[in-house]
C-alpha cells in the first residue's frame, strides 16, 4: 500500500510539473507584455488556439507533426505579430479598461473566424508515432513519455528565455523597457519594433504550448480561454513582469492544482461518505488554486517576484 | 445545408410581406450554434429541418436562434418567439440547464414544447406539463442502460467518473441505479476540464476492473486521448454523448474498442431509419449522430400531430401528440404517462470504419422498454 501511494504520489509530482510547464510556455508571454508594454492581453489564448490549429492542419496535411508544430509557432507569431500592427499599437497609451475590451473583441473575433475557417466541429491531432507509448517509472508505474517531452520543452525554453534575457541585447532592451520605458525610446532604440517582436515572441509561446497540449486534448474553438484563466493566476502569483515569477508560480500552480484534485477527495473521506467527499473534495479542488493566490497576495500583494520592486 | 439555410430564409421573408395565413404553423427554434459543443444544436437543427422539407408543407415556417449555450439568452429568445412572434411550437434546446430556464415558462404560457435532446429530471416528474413532450430520452436513461449492461457483462469493479455538475451527478446516480453493485471509486472531475492525467493515475492505482465515464463533448476527446498513451488497459464504457460521431472522428483510434449505450444507431435496421440516413448523408454530406435522429424524430413527431389538429385548438393536438404517430428511426417508440419516451436503448462498439476513420457499430440491446424512475411524481 505504501508503494502504491510513493508512486501515485511521484506520478503526479510529474503530472503536476509537465502542467506548470505548459503554464509557463503561457504565462511567460503574458507577463512581458505587461511588464514591458503594460498591456493588458486578454487575446492571448487565441494564439494558444491558432498555434494548435495551424499544428492540426499542417500536421494532418503533410504527416508530420514536426513540420505541423514549426507551422504552428510561426503562425502564431505571425498572427501575433499582425496583431500588434494593426490592433494592439494604438491600445498603449488607453486605460487598461479599453485594453480589455479591445483585447476582448479580439477573442470572440478569433473564436468566430477559427469556426468561420475551420467549423464548429474538434480537429484531429496526435502526438507523433514515435513519442506515443510510455516509460516506466521507479517503482513500477507507467508515465506516458509525451508529457516527459512537453516537460523537457518546457524546462528548454525557460532556460532559452532565461540565457535570452540576461545574455543578448536584446534582452537588455527588454529588462530596460520593463524598468523604464520612456528613457530607452529617448536612447534612440526602436520601441515600436521592439514592442511587436516581444508581442510576437510571446504569441509564439502560446502557440507552441497550444500545439504541444492540442495533441493530448481536443482542438476546438475556445480552447484557450481557460488555460488562460489560469496563466493570470500565475503571473498575479509569480508577480506581473517576472520571468522568474511566471516560472515558479506556473510550477506552484501546477503542483498544487493537480495535488489538490488527486488527494482532496481522499482527504475528505476521512469525515464524509465517499460520494460526499468526492463532491465536496472536487469543489474545494477547484478553488485551491484561487484560495493560493489569496493567501499568496495577502502576504506578498505584489507577488512572489515583484519585478518593480 | 445552404438551400435549407435559404429556404428558412424567404419563409421569414415571405412571412413579412405577406401577413401569415391563420392556419399556419409558426415553430421557434432555440438551440446552441455557436461556442463549446455547438455540433449538438447543428445536428439537431439539421435533422429537424431534414424532416422539414421532406415533408414538402409550405404552411409550416420555422424561425431558428441560437442561444450560444446562455441560459440568460435562451430564456429571451423564448420570451421573444412567444410575444413577438407568436409562435404555436417551441422546440431545439439541449442543454438541461437551458431546458429548465425556458421550458416551465413557456407550457405554462400555453406553448407547446418539444425537446429534442435535454431531459432534466424535474420536468419528468413533479415539474411535469400536459404541453411538455421529450423525444430523446430523460437525461438518466442511456446511463441506467450502461449499468444494466455492465452488470450483466459480469465486471465486478468498475470505477465511474463524471464532471462536478447537475447531469454528471445524475449520470452517476442513473448508473448505479441499474448497476446495483459496488462501485470502486467515484471521481468528479471539473466542467471543461482539459487534463486528466492527475484522474488517469487515479484510476490506475484503484483496482478496478472496467471505467463508466460521462464526458460529454471536448472533455470526452482529451479524456480518451490522454487514456490510449497512459499504459491502463480497463475497457471504456460510457453513454453516446461522450461517442458520438464527431467526437470519436477526432478521438481517433484511441476510441476503437469502447463499448456505449444509445437509444438509436445510424446502422439500426428499420426502413425509417435507413431512408433517413442515406437522406442526411446526401443533404449534408457526413453521417447523421443520435442528436440528428432526435431532430428528425421531433420535426416528425410534429408533422405527425399537424396532420390530425391545429396546435391552436390544444387539446386535440397534445392527444394527436400523446399517441407519437409517426415512423421513427428508433423503431417503435411511445410516450409514457409523463410523456417521456418508453424505448428500448442499444449497445454499440467502436470500430475501425472503412475508411479507416472510427465509427459506432450496433451490438445489441442493452435495456427493452426503460421508462424513467421519475414518471411516478408526475401528476399531470
Amino acid at each position: 500500500m505504501h508503494d502504491v501511494t510513493a508512486t501515485l504520489f511521484l506520478e503526479q509530482l510529474l503530472n503536476g510539473l509537465q502542467l506548470g510547464t505548459m503554464l509557463f510556455l503561457m504565462a511567460s508571454g503574458l507577463t512581458l507584455v505587461f511588464g514591458v508594454m503594460g498591456l493588458i492581453n486578454l487575446a492571448h489564448g487565441s494564439f494558444y488556439m491558432v498555434g494548435a490549429y495551424a499544428t492540426a492542419s499542417v500536421t494532418a496535411a503533410t504527416g508530420s507533426f514536426l513540420v505541423g508544430l514549426s507551422a504552428g509557432i510561426v503562425a502564431a507569431a505571425a498572427v501575433g505579430a499582425l496583431v500588434e500592427l494593426l490592433v494592439i499599437r494604438r491600445l498603449y497609451h488607453r486605460p487598461h479598461l479599453d485594453q480589455v475590451l479591445a483585447t476582448f473583441a479580439l477573442i470572440l473575433i478569433f473564436s468566430e473566424g477559427t469556426r468561420w475557417l475551420f467549423g464548429s466541429s474538434p480537429l484531429w491531432l496526435s502526438p507523433p508515432e514515435m513519442l506515443t507509448g510510455f516509460v516506466t517509472l521507479p517503482g513500477g508505474a507507467r508515465y506516458p513519455l509525451y508529457r516527459l517531452v512537453i516537460i523537457a520543452v518546457g524546462v528548454l525554453v525557460a532556460i532559452g528565455l532565461y540565457l535570452l534575457i540576461s545574455r543578448t541585447r536584446l534582452g537588455m532592451r527588454i529588462r530596460a523597457g520593463e524598468s523604464d520605458r520612456e528613457m530607452i525610446g529617448a536612447l534612440g532604440v526602436n520601441i515600436a519594433r521592439l514592442y511587436t517582436l516581444i508581442f510576437a515572441m510571446g504569441a509564439a509561446l502560446a502557440g507552441l504550448a497550444g500545439a504541444m497540449v492540442g495533441a493530448l486534448q481536443s482542438v476546438q474553438v475556445g480552447m484557450g480561454e481557460p488555460v488562460l484563466i489560469l496563466a493570470f493566476v500565475v503571473i498575479v502569483i509569480g508577480g506581473i513582469g517576472s520571468i522568474k515569477g511566471a516560472l515558479f508560480g506556473a510550477i506552484l500552480v501546477g503542483v498544487v492544482d493537480t495535488m489538490g484534485r488527486v488527494f482532496l477527495p481522499g482527504f475528505f473521506r476521512h469525515f464524509m461518505s465517499p460520494a460526499e467527499a468526492a463532491g465536496v473534495g472536487s469543489a474545494v479542488a477547484a478553488m485551491l488554486v484561487y484560495i493560493l493566490m489569496a493567501l499568496i497576495l495577502a502576504f506578498k500583494p505584489k507577488g512572489l517576484f515583484a519585478a518593480h520592486g | 445545408m445552404k438551400t435549407i439555410a435559404s429556404l428558412g430564409l424567404g419563409l421569414l421573408m415571405t412571412s413579412a410581406l405577406t401577413a401569415a395565413q391563420a392556419d399556419d404553423v409558426k415553430i421557434g427554434m432555440i438551440t446552441t450554434l455557436s461556442g463549446g459543443g455547438s455540433h449538438l444544436g447543428v445536428d439537431v437543427r439539421d435533422g429537424f429541418m431534414l424532416a422539414i422539407e421532406q415533408s414538402g408543407r409550405d404552411d409550416i415556417e420555422v424561425l431558428i436562434q441560437d442561444d450560444a449555450n446562455r441560459p440568460d439568452l435562451a430564456r429571451s429568445l423564448s420570451d421573444e418567439f412567444m410575444q413577438r412572434d407568436n409562435v404555436d411550437i417551441l422546440t431545439g434546446i439541449i442543454w438541461s440547464n437551458l431546458a429548465m430556464a425556458v421550458v416551465p415558462a413557456a407550457v405554462r404560457q400555453g406553448t407547446f414544447y418539444i425537446s429534442p435532446n435535454a431531459g432534466p429530471s424535474a420536468l419528468a416528474g413533479r415539474q411535469c406539463h400536459e404541453n411538455y413532450f421529450n423525444v430523446a430520452w430523460q437525461n438518466d436513461n442511456l446511463h441506467e442502460a450502461m449499468g444494466a449492461y455492465m452488470k450483466e457483462e459480469g465486471f465486478e469493479r468498475p470505477i465511474l467518473m463524471a464532471p462536478n455538475y447537475p447531469a454528471g451527478t445524475d449520470a452517476l446516480a442513473g448508473f448505479k441505479h441499474r448497476y446495483e453493485g459496488e462501485v470502486v471509486d467515484e471521481i468528479y472531475t471539473q466542467m471543461g476540464q482539459t487534463d486528466y492525467a492527475a484522474e488517469i493515475a487515479q484510476i490506475r492505482a484503484s483496482d478496478a476492473d472496467s471505467l463508466f465515464f460521462f464526458l460529454p463533448g471536448g472533455m470526452g476527446i482529451s479524456f480518451m486521448k490522454q487514456y490510449e498513451n497512459s499504459g491502463v488497459e480497463l475497457p471504456l464504457f460510457g453513454a453516446a454523448f461522450s461517442f458520438d460521431e464527431i467526437i470519436i472522428q477526432a478521438v481517433g483510434s484511441a476510441a476503437i474498442g469502447t463499448m456505449n449505450t444509445s437509444q438509436w444507431a445510424y446502422d439500426l435496421d428499420n426502413d425509417a431509419n435507413r431512408a433517413f440516413v442515406d437522406s442526411f448523408r446526401e443533404a449534408y454530406d457526413r453521417t447523421p449522430t443520435l442528436y440528428a435522429s432526435q431532430g428528425f424524430d421531433s420535426a416528425n413527431l410534429i408533422l405527425s400531430a399537424l396532420e390530425k389538429a391545429h396546435p391552436s385548438d390544444q387539446d386535440a393536438f397534445r392527444e394527436a401528440l400523446r399517441e407519437a404517430d409517426f415512423a421513427s428511426v428508433r423503431g417503435k417508440f411511445r410516450f409514457g404517462d409523463n410523456h417521456h419516451p418508453i424505448q428500448d436503448v442499444y449497445v454499440r462498439e467502436v470500430v475501425e470504419g472503412e475508411n479507416g476513420q472510427p465509427t459506432n457499430r450496433l451490438v445489441g440491446l442493452a435495456i427493452e422498454d426503460i421508462q424513467d424512475v421519475y414518471a411516478v411524481d408526475c401528476q399531470m
